[in-house]
């Protein structure tokens, strides 16, 4: 059984790079998001008021 | 969480294989290549005719850019084996062992992916459509099918680095017009000029990882002349813009100087025989003018439509 198989205990510097990579994925999503909202507001324009009430 | 956490085994890393930074990853993106894509497709974006809400815009330059980088990080995981072969190529994440080829393929999908639908649902369907045909291109016809198979492989494959301008102006208009296909042509025929100089330095590099292309497969001499040929056939092409009115006179002034310059390098590296130092010395001059030259175009573009679009011209 390879050192794969068997399970490995992480290094602190593995852990770190993990968590940094969670950090910036969780920031590209909020990113994606604000896009998304920007361009909603954007080509929705005056419209957002304009509704039947 | 605490040091003696035990995770899944599938996840683990090879023992050379410390996990990639976010470095790593953005590097996996060609980010050179991107500073490059970002200028075309904005040079796109700004000079076509019509108008684009400015976050729109924004969106569309930046989802060109990641579709660009997207394409670059799956260049990278199908080329991983001869890029570790190469000394060019041999400090990228992959063969450093960084990142795995299989983590770079997922990145790669996942980002072109998000780049294809958000610029084909936040600005246009023709854009993304676009953007998607442009990735599969680089990504299947150049990478996968023409790279390793014939010596017109950077000269078909070229046309994929040439489509941001297009994308930039798809996502104003939503089509396609002779100007934005002007632009397109320019980065299509300076594309072999470019990367044949560059091969022409890098042939035992490209011959060691059996990379057919044009100096190692018809002969540096060949090579030389089909580089001036496509030099004399890319200067008038490079000032072309101002008489469809995409550029100014500052642009004409550029493009002219530019473009006789580069057939001035081109015409030094054709008289040359023979693959000698001083051949890859000259090679390497017109390699660094090739990226110099298309650059000051873009820029001056930039520059002349950032004008006219401030002073309402």
């Amino acid at each position: 059984m390879d050192k794969q198989e068997e399970g490995e205990k992480p290094s602190a510097e593995w852990l770190r790079q993990r968590r940094l990579r969670s950090i910036a994925i969780a920031l590209m999503l909020l990113v994606l998001v604000a896009l998304f909202y920007a361009a909603t507001i954007v080509r929705m324009g005056g419209n957002v008021l304009n509704r039947a009430i | 969480m605490t040091d003696t956490t035990q995770i899944p085994s599938a996840s683990l890393p090879t023992a050379d294989l410390v996990g990639g930074t976010v470095g790593d990853y953005f590097s996996l993106m060609k980010p050179r290549v991107m500073s490059l894509v970002i200028l075309t497709a904005l040079v796109g974006i700004l000079a076509a005719p019509g108008h684009i809400h400015p976050v729109l815009g924004a969106i569309a330059l930046l989802a060109i850019a990641v579709g660009a980088g997207a394409s670059g990080a799956l260049n990278m995981w199908y080329d991983a084996d001869i890029d570790a072969r190469m000394a060019r190529t041999a400090a990228r994440p992959i063969p450093r062992g960084r990142i795995s080829a299989e983590e770079a393929f997922a990145f790669g999908t996942v980002m072109s992916v998000f780049a294809v639908l958000t610029l084909g649902l936040l600005v246009n369907y023709a854009a993304g459509a676009f953007l998607a045909f442009t990735i599969l291109f680089y990504v299947v016809v150049y990478t996968m099918w023409l790279k390793r198979r014939t010596p017109q492989n950077i000269v078909i494959g070229g046309a994929a680095g040439a489509f941001p301008p297009m994308v930039g102006w798809a996502a104003v208009t939503g089509s396609v017009s002779i100007e934005s296909l002007l632009l397109f042509l320019i980065i299509f025929v300076w594309t072999p000029p470019h990367f044949w100089a560059l091969a022409l330095y890098r042939m035992r590099d490209y011959d060691r990882v059996g990379v057919p292309m044009m100096p190692n497969v018809a002969g540096p001499a060949s090579t030389k002349k089909q580089i001036l040929l496509y030099s004399l056939a890319l200067a008038p092409l490079g000032i072309a813009p101002y008489f469809v009115g995409l550029g100014g006179l500052a642009y004409l002034a550029t493009s002219t100087v530019c473009g006789g310059i580069f057939v001035w390098y081109a015409w030094q590296l054709f008289q040359i025989a023979g693959d000698d130092r001083e051949s890859d010395a000259a090679a390497r001059r017109l390699f660094g003018f090739s990226i110099l030259y298309l650059f000051a175009l873009f820029l001056v573009l930039l520059a002349e439509h950032t004008v006219r679009i401030v002073t309402g011209g």
